[in-house]
Formats: structure tokens, sequence, C-alpha cells
């Protein structure tokens, strides 16, 4: 087994794919000898040549756009958006082109496209490098969206998210991407779809995803500390959410809190809020509390501290929770 | 200063008398029946389009957008493609998809509301009509790209080629111009072919570009010439000599088929608020299938029997066009939920579920 941090990880799921079909090409910014701003496509080029790992022209409608043209042609494209903040000019394209096509072409066609999107912020960047853009797709019929959260994940889910015919927008946690763990590559992995819970607990269920898994992780353990037992969720896929494992906590732990950095209007936290408050109306001990960015634009990076979701506002809640 | 159209070269095989000239760079020999066969396809795609405008009157379609004037246009480019090229149409390529023997009726669907596109756009090598302006240009790329990435160019007899079908609009669409920088880098077998009809619904081309279209391609690397698209022979001949580029390797070219939209923009439009009469008129005399007919005629090449016999498959095609779209049925409210994904998710299913065992609750009743 190999310690790998989530960069890595991804590099190896990237370069397992590659090796196992070759209609799987990588296209982005700076993918190719650079091997991306942050290192996820490094070598792939020298290995794999220009053509399966492209340095595309700057513009990223265009390298969805074409991207598309590809699958028609039978390709399977992964696209690297070099930050979330750069993805809107692509949105047209993944939107009302990519989600829609496998539809319209009454199936006739398939759009095995991923799309990956570094997310969130605590990096102290500057302005568009740290926006958590995925309640916008998980909202697009036709599209499926994943985020990882550790080595193992992004290990495995790249690889299935490549081998999904479904177009599939796939984020990444950039805050975490050189945090390392063992990778057993020679696992079965858990299906795609499907949520996880990654720490058992009985007072309350804490759901999270991509980057903020690990700080309600941390919470948890700050938690247990003043004898209060949290369960951590992690969602892993955004769209379609996984009801199954995560309304079974919920009817476990009958308090629920989400975490997202994204901000709350309209947000994930707002889905799950609604759907569990229709599936356990008489089950729950409090309402579905949410604790997210706040809904004003991503702040300068001397701010972002009180901007994002930390363990205190996640403990804070917590106990919000528990006063219900 | 912008270029006055007057100084702009125009390439033309046939005159609007119908006169045949020649071109230096440009020519086609063809034979009788091939000549024949153009003024065919432009009366039957004009009455596929008058069919489908009637209809939408009729309340049949929702909507129509009518090629009226841009029939030389799409033959000419339409039966320049090879069997193994691959189109990429906006919504109002009906010659084009002529060309490439799709059913009209599958367009009609579109316009009728009972799909969002409908055919496969792999069996004729025809891609879904693209509403959104000048997003299907990028799509041309890519799948280009992906032709050469297949080693699929450089034989004159089997290479691959792709066309990129826009308008003169879209020609301002930031996707249309990122479409010129990739084929441009990546040498891609693609040919852009804009038709200019002059009009972007209200918007005339000088609201567009300041230079002729075609003299866009300078600027990203690649040939444009302008053709007279108006002119079946000329359109078939700048298009095929593109095209044999793109098969050969020699990348991209942006053909500008200089026409006029003689309709309305779509059946909701209404040309008489922003455009003169006057114009419209001094455009019919350029009519795409009168210098057609007037050079069969002058040529011997055709004589009354024919005419008619164009005639009567025209009637025969409305017909059928007609009636099929009569009796194209509504798709079941299932519908809703087929082919959004490969792998339809567990919401997915259950909503679908949720709505036929409501609707089932009206089973027996009216609603």
């Amino acid at each position: 087994m190999a310690q790998l941090t989530i960069a890595k990880a991804l590099n190896e799921g990237l370069r397992a794919a590659m090796e196992q079909d070759d209609k799987v090409i990588v296209m982005g910014e700076d993918v190719g000898k650079l091997g991306g701003v942050f290192r996820v496509t490094d070598a792939l080029q020298k290995d794999f040549g220009e053509a399966r790992v492209m340095d595309t022209p700057l513009a990223e409608s265009g390298i969805v756009g074409t991207a598309i043209g590809l699958a028609i042609r039978g390709y399977r494209p992964v696209c690297e958006i070099q930050f979330d903040g750069f993805v809107y000019p692509a949105y047209d394209q993944i939107v009302s082109q990519l989600a829609k096509y496998h539809a319209r072409s009454k199936g006739s066609v398939k759009m095995p496209i991923v799309i990956r999107i570094p997310f969130g912020g605590g990096i102290g960047a500057v302005e568009h490098h740290s926006e958590s853009p995925e309640a916008y797709f998980a909202h697009t019929a036709g599209l499926k969206v994943v985020a990882c959260s550790n080595p193992t994940d992004a290990y495995f889910m790249i690889q299935q998210a490549i081998a999904s015919n479904d177009p599939v927008i796939f984020f990444e946690p950039k805050r975490r991407y050189w945090e390392k763990a063992e990778v057993d590559t020679g696992a079965t992995p858990d299906p795609l779809w499907q949520s996880r819970v990654v720490r058992e607990g009985t007072d309350v269920t804490l759901l999270a995803y991509g980057p903020m898994v690990r700080t309600c992780l941390d919470a948890a353990t700050a938690a247990a500390e003043e004898g209060r037992s949290l369960e951590v969720v992690d969602l892993r896929t955004l769209s379609p959410l996984d009801f199954a494992t995560i309304t079974a906590s919920a009817r476990r732990t009958k308090r629920v809190v989400v975490v997202h950095e994204a901000p709350s209007n309209v947000g994930i936290g707002a889905e799950l809020a609604a759907r569990l408050s229709e599936d356990l109306y008489y089950e729950m001990e409090a309402p579905v509390l949410r604790v997210t960015g706040y809904d004003t634009p991503y702040p300068p990076s001397r701010v972002e501290e009180d901007y994002l979701p930390d363990l205190d506002r996640v403990l804070h809640t917590v106990d919000r929770s528990l006063a219900y | 200063m912008p270029v006055a159209e007057s100084d702009t070269p125009l390439v033309q095989l046939l005159t609007p008398e119908g006169e045949r000239v020649h071109h230096p760079d440009y020519d086609v020999e063809l034979t009788d029946d091939e000549y024949r066969a153009f003024y065919r396809d432009l009366v039957l795609v004009r009455r596929i389009d008058v069919e489908a405008t009637a209809l939408q009157r009729q309340g049949e379609l929702g909507i129509w957008a009518a090629l009226l004037g841009q029939e030389a246009a799409q033959v000419g480019s339409g039966r320049a493609l090879r069997p193994q090229d691959f189109a990429f149409p906006t919504y109002r390529e009906h010659g084009v998809a002529w060309c490439r023997d799709v059913d009209p009726l599958k367009l009609l669907g579109l316009f009728r509301g009972v799909s969002n596109g409908g055919w496969d756009p792999q069996e004729k090598r025809f891609n879904l009509y693209t509403i959104v302006i000048g997003s299907q240009t990028l799509h041309a790329t890519g799948y280009a790209m992906g032709v050469a990435m297949d080693g699929a160019v450089g034989d004159p007899e089997t290479g691959e080629a792709v066309i990129a079908y826009f308008g003169d609009a879209a020609s301002s669409q930031g996707d249309v111009n990122e479409a010129f920088v990739w084929a441009s880098v990546y040498n891609a077998p693609v040919v852009f072919f804009c038709q200019n009809n002059q009009w972007g619904i209200s918007t005339p081309t000088d609201h567009q570009s300041r230079i002729p279209l075609y003299r866009r391609a300078e600027g990203f690397g690649f040939p444009g010439v302008r053709v007279d698209g108006n002119d079946v022979l000329a359109s078939y001949a700048v298009t095929r000599a593109a095209l044999d580029a793109a098969r050969t390797g020699q990348g991209p070219t942006l053909v500008e088929a200089f026409t006029y939209r003689m309709g309305a923009h779509t059946t909701s439009d209404d040309p008489t608020r922003y455009r003169l009469s006057s114009e419209l008129e001094a455009w019919k005399l350029k009519d795409p299938l009168e210098r057609m007919r007037s050079f069969l005629f002058k040529q011997q090449l055709a004589d009354a029997d024919f005419i008619a016999s164009v005639e009567a498959d025209s009637d025969a095609l409305a017909a059928r066009v007609r009636e099929g779209c009569l009796a194209m049925p509504d798709p079941d409210p299932s519908f809703l939920f087929e082919n959004v994904y490969d792998e339809p998710t567990p919401l997915l299913l259950e909503q679908r579920e949720a709505m036929e065992t409501y609707l089932a609750g009206f089973a027996g009743r009216a609603h």
C-alpha cells in the first residue's frame, strides 16, 4: 500500500483509466508539460503523448464544447477546469449542451465526459479561486455531480466517473490536495453513487462533502472529548443524493447538521433539509440545521476564515441542534 | 472604415440570369443529370419549407424556421459532403438535412414539440439541430479533432471532413470564435459554413461586423472565401474544395455564403417592422431556384415534362410531409424521464413512479 496525497491519487487514477481505455483523453489549460497548476496531471503527457493529454487554448467554453464533439466521435474526455471560478464561461456548454445531449438524441449518443474542478477556499487565494459552484450543476438534469474528500476515494472515484456513460462534474477539495493517506489500489471500491458513514455516532449526524469532511471529522473528535457522539457522513455524490444512506443515519441520530462551504441559499443543504423533513417529519428531534458560507461573494483571503465553516461553527450548530 | 460590400469578391458560377460563368479557382463540370438533380433538390427543399410554414399557420407546428431563399447555399454545400463526412447544423438547415437523407418528418417533430431532437446523429452523420446560437461550431471542431486523432484525414477519397453551419449573427458569439481558434491550432478538418442571410432576426449584419465575415478567417490563420449563396453551383464548388482541403489534412476553411433570408426569422417574427420590402424585391431577382431553372432552359437541359415531373414529386412530398405531421403522436407522459441519463438515478425513478401513480388516479375519468 502506498501513501498518496489526494492530488497524487487523482493522478494515479487518471493514469489507470488511460491505461485501461485508449479513448480516455485529458484536456485543459496547462495540463500537459506543467502537469496542471496542482500537478494532478503530472507526467501524463510525457507518458501518453500530446494527442491524449492536450494543453488547450485558454477558453473554458472551448474546452467543454470540443469535448462534446470528441464524445460524439467516441472519445471519453476528462476536462480540467483550472479553478472553480473559471467554470462559468463553460456553463452554457455544460447545462445547455452536455447535460441534454443524451436525452435529445434519445440515448443514441452517450456523453462520457468528466469535468474536474478544484473547488473551495482556505488557500489564501485571490478572488475567483475559492468558490463552491456545485449547486449550479446539481440543479441541472442530465448531469451527475460528485466530490471526493480523501486519497482512496480520489483514486477510485475518478476512475468510476470516467467509466460512467453520463457526464460527471467532479469536484476536488483543493485545500486538501496535499493530505496523505494509505491507498490500497487493489481494494474493491464502493459504488460511485453512494454516500458513506465515515465516523459512527449516536447524537447528531453531520452531512458533508469535499473539504468539509475533514472539518467534520475534527469536530467529531473534539465533541467526543465532551462526551458527544457525532456521526459523520461523507456524501460523495451530490447529484443524485444518496438518501438511502443519509436517511438511515438521520433516523438513527434524529438530528442533522449539514456543512458546506457554498452559500446556504438554495444550496445542497437546502435540498437535504427539505427531503429529510418530507421523509422523517415525525421522527426528527430537531430541524435540519446548516453551517455554510454566507450569502455573500467569496471574501478577500484575509477574512476568508470568517466565511468558511470551521470546527467551532460546526460545534456551535451541533449545540443548537441538541438544544431542541 | 467599414469595407463596402460592393468591393468584396464573390465566387459565382451562375449569374442571377442563369448565365454560366467560370472562376479560375473554383469550377465544376457536372453531367446533365447532375444539373437537373440540383434543380430538383432546390424545388423539393423549398416545398418542404413552404409546407412546414403552412402547417405552422394551421396550428400543427409550434414554430417553424423557414429557409426560404437559402436553398442554394444548403443544397450546394450539402451535396458537396461525402457519405463519410459529418454535418453540424443550426436549426434552419432543412436543405442540408435533405441532402443527408434525414426524413423531413424528423425535423418537424422538433417544431411540433414531440421531441427535442429525436434522430440518431450517427445514422446519417447529421448532428441534432442546435438552437443556442453558435454552440455547435465547437462540437464540430471537437469532432473534427477526433477525426484527425483517428488518422482519418489524408486520403482524398476516404478522408473524413466535418462541416459546421452557422449564421452571420452567430459570428459574434464567443463559441464561434473559440471554435476558430481550436480548429486553427489543431488544424482540424472542419469547414465553417456561414450563411450570411443578412439578418439576425431584426439585426443587420453590419451590427455584427465591420468587415466582410469571410475575412475573419485571416486573423485566425486559415483561408476564408465568400461565395454567392444563391448560386447552387458555386456553393457546391467552393464547399467541395474546402471539404477536400480538410479531408487531406490542410485544415479549416471559412466559407461565407452570401445569401438572403427571404422570409421571417421564424413564423413568430414580423420582418415588416425592421426592413423595407424593396430589399426583399431586389433579392427576389437573385432567387436561387429561378436562376437554376433559367440555366436549365438556356442550356436546353430541361423541358416542360421535366419541370412537371419535379412538380409532381414535390406535390407527393408535400402530401407525405403533411400526412406524416398530422399523424405524429404526442409522446407518453413517461417520455419526460426517458434518456435523461444513461444510468437513471433512483431519485428520478422515484419521481417517475410518483407521476405515473398520480396520472393513474385519473384513469377512466376526464381530466
